[in-house]
Formats: C-alpha cells, structure tokens, sequence
C-alpha cells in the first residue's frame, strides 16, 4: 500500500480509514523491532515543531521521544507563558512563523477547531495533539494499536469506555476509530458526563452503543475496559462528585467478576479510577501505551516525513 | 390600508416576500445588505398576509439576487419567495434552498470555538442534514439546531 500518511495533516482520527490505520499499525511493527541506528535513518535532518498553547507534558513527551528515535530534532514551546502568545501574538501568525523553522507540526490548543484552522493556515503538516475537548486523535491510533497488540484483533470485542465521556477529548476519537471495526461499544457515565450528542450523530448506524450508568451492570461481556478521568471541576456539588465517583472505580473484585482476559487501559494520568491493586496484573494495560503510545507517533512522524517508509528499512 | 400603499410596487430589483415575521432585518444582515451603495432598499414588517398570520417582505431595488445568495437566507426565512423584477413584472420566482455550507451566516454558538476567537477564520457551518435540518460547525464539530443560530 501506498503511504496515506505522507505530507497528510492529522487531524482528526476520523479522515482516516481502517485500511490506512492498519497501514500504520504495521508499519509500527516493523518499526518497533528496527535496529536502533537504523531507526534513526527515518527522521535523520528531520525537526519537529512543538507548540503547546496550554500545557501537557505526557503528550509533549511522547511526541518528543518518538522524534528523537527516528534521529530527528524538536524545538518549540511547552507552554503560551514561554512564548511570544503570551504578548498577543495569534494561533495563525505563530504557526506561520514556526513552520520557516521545522518540518511538522505537533499542537496542543485549549479552543475547539483550532488545529482544523491551524492546518488551513499552515503550507507544513499539523499533527493534533488536543483542542479544547474536541479531539485527540494520536491517542486515539495508540488506543487501537494497543488493543490490536494484546487482543490481536478489533473486529468482535465488547469495550466498555468508562467516566467522563462528555469533557474527555480521547472518548470521541476512540469511539470514531473503533467504528472502522465490528466492535461493540458500551458507554458508561453518569448521567451528567454522557457523551456528547454529536459522537453518536457521527458514527451513525455503523456499530452497536449503548449508554450505562453502571460498568457491573455489563462486566461479564467485556473484553476492554477504557477508563477515563472524571475531574472534580465538572461537579458543581462536591458531595454529586463524591457520590457518583465510586461506581466508576475498577478494583480486582470488579475485574473477578469479568472476563479472565478483559483488559484495562486508560489515556492517564487517573485520579483513583483504577486501584493501583490493579497495576501489578496482567489486565492492566495502560503502561503498555505509554510505550505504544511512542511507537505509533514516531512512526506517524515517518510517514508523514517521508514518501515510502519501508525504503528506509 | 391596502399592501399596494404600504410598500409601492418596485421598476426593477428582488422582492423577498414571505419572510418569517419580525425576520426582515436579520436576513438584510444576511444578505450583507446595508444600503451603502446608495439603492432603495424597502423594509415592510408585519404585513398581513394569507398564507403565514403576518409577514415581512423586503425590496431591494436594481439588484438581482443570485440564488446562492438567497440561500444564504433559508434558516431565518425558510418560506421566503424571492421574486425577480424587471419593469414591474416578475420574471423569475423561486424559494430557498439549504445550502451545503454557511460562510459568514452565523456565529458559532459555542465560545471556546476557535470561530469565535480574535483569529483571522471565518464562521463556516455545513447543513449535515436538510430536512429537518442539523448543522454543524466546521471547526469545533458542535452539532447545532437552527434555533441555536438564529
Ligand atoms: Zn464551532
């Protein structure tokens, strides 16, 4: 298959097929067993733009550590309060004054639509790394390679995504790439963080969801477990807060209840959605993206910057 | 008073009849028409009318409006009829249509859009369904009700 992802800005999870997805994943694969030196051939010459217009170090990282292994360099900034934003200067004027400097473009917004526009504006590719609460769509290619690593496939499993599925910006780009596969999705919340009205509109009839208040109401059928952070901050009674917080909380004695090999994964970092008793079992997953978490974005960042990958092998 | 008094007949220009009572300035907003460039523009506001209880209709003399900017109308005044008029008659009559998209229509309703920030970008908003209608933002992806708009 020919490249999809070459010169391409990555928006949204949605513009992108399963067989391109697939394309990636093994393309990840093969980049996860390359020689170290060799690995750096990929990005060699090659820079990174990072703009952080509000901060998120896992995210930073992650990208920033993709970039070094395939050889390249990163420049940018972490945060509006260390750049020129902070004087006034706007999304569309910073773009183009970063992009005479790099050769793509991670960025990190706090307002909806901004890497849409970004990428209107910008002659160089635009990876979104998060605006406001729209999208996230690396996370979302993570989450998938993640499952299709431990799972071995997608088609056919029953995936719970669990928490705050109204604010939480991975929720949408998770539920638009798993509809590429014959999954089953059930949606568990509380009644005030349900997914917001467009993901189902988006989606259509394409895979079967259903909305729970209760993940024990549905854990013997599930395969995944997708936690999600519910913050403090969405409740404007700390006591709601406190109430609906415990049946959202996944220990081993809901987990006994399941499947032997449901698995738990979750974007992190958590506030006590997952029991650190969870940690040390083979269930838990959720370390095991972080590391994918870097494959998948390093080999994005090779595609994107050369036309055929595989020659570089 | 008759409506042939209240807003004289027009030699040559658009007539837009129809238009959903009380929504007269908002389609001249709309249409961008501000009345600079020095034509007659004739603003009639509940007017009594058989088919809707009561109506606007607007007249724009020596102008000819192309349906793609009468479109840009079909959310205000869905029932609007634009009539084309040269020499007192009318030679052209249509209604309006929901185009695919909106440019400059209408504002984003969400205020974290980045629409709605002090960036150079334009309020671009896709019609994802005509009948009813459902809209949605280009940018922030907010799917929107024609009464969240209007
Ligand atoms: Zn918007």
């Amino acid at each position: 298959m020919r490249n999809p992802f070459f010169d391409r800005d990555i928006i949204s999870i949605k513009d992108f097929s399963r067989s391109e997805l697939e394309y990636l994943f093994s393309l990840s694969n093969r980049m996860d067993s390359l020689d170290r030196e060799k690995r750096r051939n990929l990005g060699r010459g090659k820079i990174l733009g990072l703009l952080f217009f509000e901060p998120s170090t896992r995210t930073r990282l992650s990208f920033e550590a993709a970039m070094l292994s395939i050889g390249g360099n990163v420049l940018g900034f972490a945060h509006p309060r260390m750049s020129s934003v902070e004087k006034g200067e706007n999304l569309a004027d910073t773009v183009k004054t970063v992009e005479n400097y790099v050769d793509v473009m991670v960025l990190r917004h706090p307002m909806e639509g901004a890497n849409r526009f970004a990428a209107e504006v910008a002659s160089k590719p635009i990876i979104n790394a998060g605006s406001g609460t729209e999208e996230h769509p690396t996370q979302a290619m993570l989450d998938l390679y993640t499952i299709m690593k431990v799972k071995g496939r997608i088609d056919g499993l029953n995936i719970a995504i669990v928490g705050d599925l109204k604010y939480g910006r991975t929720v949408y780009s998770l539920i638009y790439g798993l509809s590429n596969y014959r999954t089953r999705i059930f949606l568990v919340s509380p009644p005030q963080l349900r997914v917001r009205e467009e993901a189902l509109f988006n989606i259509g009839d394409k895979i079967k969801v259903s909305e729970h208040g209760d993940i024990r109401e549905i854990i013997e059928d599930l395969d995944v477990i997708y936690a999600t952070r519910i913050q403090r901050e969405r409740f404007p009674d700390p006591h709601e807060y406190e109430k609906v917080k415990g049946s959202y909380v996944i220990d081993i004695d809901l987990l006994k209840s399941g499947k032997d090999d449901c698995i738990v994964m979750h974007p992190l970092p958590r506030v006590g959605e997952i029991k650190p008793e969870v940690d040390n079992t083979p269930r838990a997953k959720y370390f095991l993206q972080i590391y994918l978490g870097k494959v998948i974005r390093a080999t994005l960042l090779a595609s994107i910057l050369n036309p055929n990958p595989y020659a570089l092998f | 008073m008759s409506k042939e008094q209240l807003v004289r007949k027009i030699k040559e220009g658009t007539v837009l009849d129809h238009v959903e009572q009380g929504r007269a300035l908002q389609v001249l907003q709309a249409l961008n028409i501000d009345g600079k460039n020095g034509n007659i523009v004739t603003v009639a506001m509940n007017v009594s009318s058989k088919k809707l209880r009561k109506k606007d209709i607007i007249k724009i003399e020596n102008r000819f409006l192309k349906p793609e900017e009468t479109n840009r109308i079909a959310l205000i005044a869905p029932r609007a009829t634009v009539n084309l008029i040269r020499d007192y008659q009318v030679f052209e009559k249509r209604k309006v249509e929901i185009p695919d998209t909106f440019v400059n229509v209408f504002k984003c309703p969400n205020p974290t859009c980045i629409s709605n920030s002090n960036e150079p970008v334009s309020y671009i908003i896709d019609a994802v369904r005509k009948n009813p209608p459902l809209l949605r933002c280009r940018y922030c992806g907010r799917l929107l009700s024609p009464n969240e708009l209007i």
